[in-house]
């Protein structure tokens, strides 16, 4: 049996210009054909021809990037918009936790407002009656429930909308990112109701841009890109599929990036040769801080690899990464260092080594080579990294410096914290009992 | 079961040359209509009659909120139409001298009553028709949020201005004895003038509320018209002034306005003490019901346009 049915939903959008809503005033008046002349000059599809049914008593994850139609289509379940085509079917009572609070009066007191709030949820002034003091109680907003509504912090006042919606005790919940508001010791309490539910049998519907949570508790999820459904079925193989996708995005991206900046850089590359062969470092240095040296020995490139040898700009933390750098050496030295160090956003240096550091003696360098610096696994946690190379001399006389000039993504959907995600286990005594991730 | 569904499909289907699905979408409004307009203004007011806890939880939340914070509180209710009852008199009895003509009382006492006989229900009629060319994008969220009527919208405006009328209307009825002049038993006919004013008023505010969404403009149109229909309705001066009589067209074009009627009956009722003009007020009467059904059918054509639009 189904809780919820859409068959082959599709939600088109109009965007009016100022303009033509002119000439619609004009024609309007002038011709008389007022619901004629209202048709738009551009439509946006939403959500295209989306077809999917979800079984009562389970619970369903819709994820997807931003603009992939996943509000749209909570929106069309929840009897809000009106699909251009297609049929939304949906049996039994529905309480959309799409934005809490959508009804308060800032004026009046929390008290009213529960009251006024509750009946525009479909109760009837007895059955928020009977419900009142849970409501309150699970917003913990005792204290300030006759206070207006204005006065209460935004935490409060989700809280407070959150209780009521849940306390609707509707058949089907759909659920649309309002945890991401909520302060820590709510959230937990909310993702608690909300397993009661299912618990309960009842049908969930969620949309989430937190993975973990969509894989852990939704028996099924769909991926929506572009307004259609990419995939269903299985939360896990859903999430990855997903993340792959995201992940191949960014790397895109960042080839986009890069490709602008290496335009950019080519140009000022023939500035500094000039620069540095009048002698002038210290021009250099005013025009960027983020490159410096003579060049006696140059780092030409520099590209970031997995393993295998692919070029790479987001690695999962369990990944190893290779810093390949191009080098040539202008005059034959013996005296050199190669260094590599990994920042993070905040600007802390999360690992930085040199040859010198680990004992390298340096015996000869001269004309073109390759330095490969491999990293077996990064243990980073999620977030963006910034690259320093360098080569210098060992009482540290740079001979060319790349500050912070690359930058590379981990992302996965662990979500462990700190500066590096140090190699670890976990063991506990037969008395202490955890199922262990499914993993 | 709820079904929500894509309403204009199938009638598009039946239309020879306009495409569907992926193609171009026409977006006339209402083109899926399956019931007759009447079945279905007779649905939409049972809808209306089941949301009316909503709509009297709103009402009391409008008049709760409106004077929250201030000091007098509910006394402005009384306050306000008596400050620009003697605004009025100051004006036009004291300062103009329009006094003097027997229809409009004799002295600067009786001229005020009848100014304030209306003023009071012609306040009711203007704020509601303006509050209502902004409800639907103030209540926003409701619309775009949650599953929520948004007829209900437009309602609860005219019933909470009702209301304040309502709280006013006590003073009148005080002053009636205060100016020297007497009940008489077609006061009893009253409720009757509320209630066509009501049903004007209604379907005046569904129209404009719903248009306004689409045309912003109209709201500053609204407020220049109002002050050119409170000019062109007998409520500074009257129909049985003597400067009327020899211009029989301003007075058949006096007579094209509702609201006229409406204010006539409400001067019948108190400052003249005679019997209501029946079939003027019921001529009144069935223009607005069609006003009503008009600007319910307006209302319920864009009704799908407002997740997007407000």
């Amino acid at each position: 049996m189904f809780a919820i049915e859409l068959d082959r939903v599709s939600r088109v959008y109009q965007k009016y210009s100022a303009q033509h809503r002119f000439q619609t005033f004009k024609s309007a008046i002038v011709k008389g054909d007022f619901f004629r002349s209202l048709k738009p000059e551009e439509l946006v599809t939403a959500v295209d021809g989306v077809s999917l049914q979800v079984e009562k008593g389970t619970t369903f994850g819709v994820i997807g990037s931003n603009g992939s139609g996943k509000s749209t289509l909570l929106k069309l379940i929840a009897g809000i918009a009106k699909p251009t085509s297609g049929t939304v079917k949906v049996e039994g009572k529905i309480s959309a936790l799409i934005e809490l609070g959508a009804g308060f009066h800032p004026e009046i007191s929390g008290r009213e407002n529960v009251y006024i709030n509750g009946i525009m949820l479909g109760l009837s002034k007895k059955e928020v009656q009977r419900k009142f003091d849970e409501i309150v109680r699970f917003a913990e907003l005792e204290e300030f429930i006759d206070a207006p509504v204005k006065t209460y912090s935004s935490g409060m006042y989700m809280r407070l909308g959150f209780s009521i919606a849940i306390n609707v005790n509707p058949e089907i919940l759909l659920v649309d990112e309002v945890l991401a508001v909520g302060d820590a010791a709510f959230v937990p309490k909310c993702l608690d109701r909300i397993d009661d539910f299912r618990r309960r049998a009842k049908t969930i519907l969620f949309v989430s841009h937190d993975l973990a949570t969509v894989a852990k508790v939704c028996d099924r999820v769909a991926w929506m890109k572009g307004g259609r459904i990419q995939m269903i079925g299985d939360p896990k193989r859903v999430v990855d599929a997903y993340l792959q996708d995201v992940a191949a995005a960014q790397e895109e991206d960042f080839k986009a990036r890069k490709k602008a900046a290496g335009a950019a850089t080519e140009k000022t590359a023939g500035a500094e040769e000039r620069a540095a062969e009048a002698g002038t470092a210290e021009a250099e240095a005013g025009g960027r801080e983020k490159r410096w040296g003579k060049r006696e020995v140059e780092i030409r490139t520099v590209t970031l690899r997995d393993l295998r040898g692919e070029e790479k700009h987001v690695f999962h933390p369990e990944e190893g990464m290779a810093v390949e750098m191009d080098v040539v050496a202008r005059e034959p030295l013996k005296d050199f260092v190669f260094g590599v160090g990994i920042f993070n956003s905040l600007g802390t240096l999360c690992y930085g080594t040199n040859t010198h550091l680990e004992d390298f003696e340096p015996v000869a360098i001269g004309g073109e080579g390759k330095v490969v610096c491999r990293v077996e696994r990064l243990n980073l946690v999620n977030g963006t990294y910034y690259l320093d190379v360098a080569v210098h001399r060992r009482d540290g006389y740079p001979y060319d410096y790349h500050h912070n000039l690359y930058s590379f993504l981990v992302s996965s959907t662990l979500r462990d914290e700190g500066v590096a995600r140090l190699p670890h286990t976990w063991e506990f005594s037969p008395s202490v009992r955890l199922k262990p991730p499914e993993k | 079961m709820i079904t929500n569904k894509g309403g204009k499909s199938s009638k598009k289907l039946a239309r020879p040359g306009r495409s569907t699905g992926a193609g171009p979408v026409d977006f006339g409004p209402g083109l899926g209509y399956t019931k007759g307009p009447m079945k279905r203004l007779a649905s939409n007011l049972r809808e209306l009659y089941k949301h009316r806890l909503l709509i009297r939880t709103l009402v009391s939340r409008e008049l709760k909120a409106r004077y929250r914070g201030t000091v007098l509180g509910f006394l402005w209710s009384f306050i306000n139409p008596l400050l620009l009852m003697i605004v009025y008199t100051v004006v036009f009895g004291l300062i103009l001298r329009s006094r003097g003509d027997e229809a409009i009382g004799a002295t600067t006492g009786l001229y005020a009553l009848y100014l304030f006989c209306g003023v009071l229900p012609w306040t009711w009629f203007s704020s509601s028709a303006l509050e209502s060319a902004n409800v639907l994008m103030i209540n926003g969220n409701l619309i775009k949020k949650i599953l929520f009527p948004a007829e209900v919208l437009p309602v609860v405006t005219v019933t909470s201005n009702l209301l304040h009328f309502l709280f006013g209307l006590p003073i009148l009825l005080l002053f009636v004895p205060v100016m020297g002049k007497s009940f008489t038993p077609y006061a009893l006919f009253l409720p009757v003038v509320i209630l066509v004013q009501y049903l004007f008023s209604l379907g005046f505010s569904l129209l404009i509320s719903a248009l306004t969404v689409h045309f912003r403009d109209i709201k500053d149109v609204l407020s220049n018209l109002m002050t050119f229909w409170f000019f062109t309705t007998p409520i500074i001066y009257s129909l049985k002034m003597k400067a009327l009589e020899g211009v029989p067209a301003v007075k058949t074009l006096l007579a094209l306005n509702p609201m006229t009627h409406i204010i006539e009956g409400y001067h019948s009722c108190l400052f003249y003490g005679e019997l209501i003009h029946w079939k003027k007020l019921g001529v009144t009467l069935l223009a607005s019901l069609l006003l009503f059904w008009v600007g319910y059918s307006v209302f319920d054509r864009l009704r799908d346009s407002f997740p997007e639009e407000v």
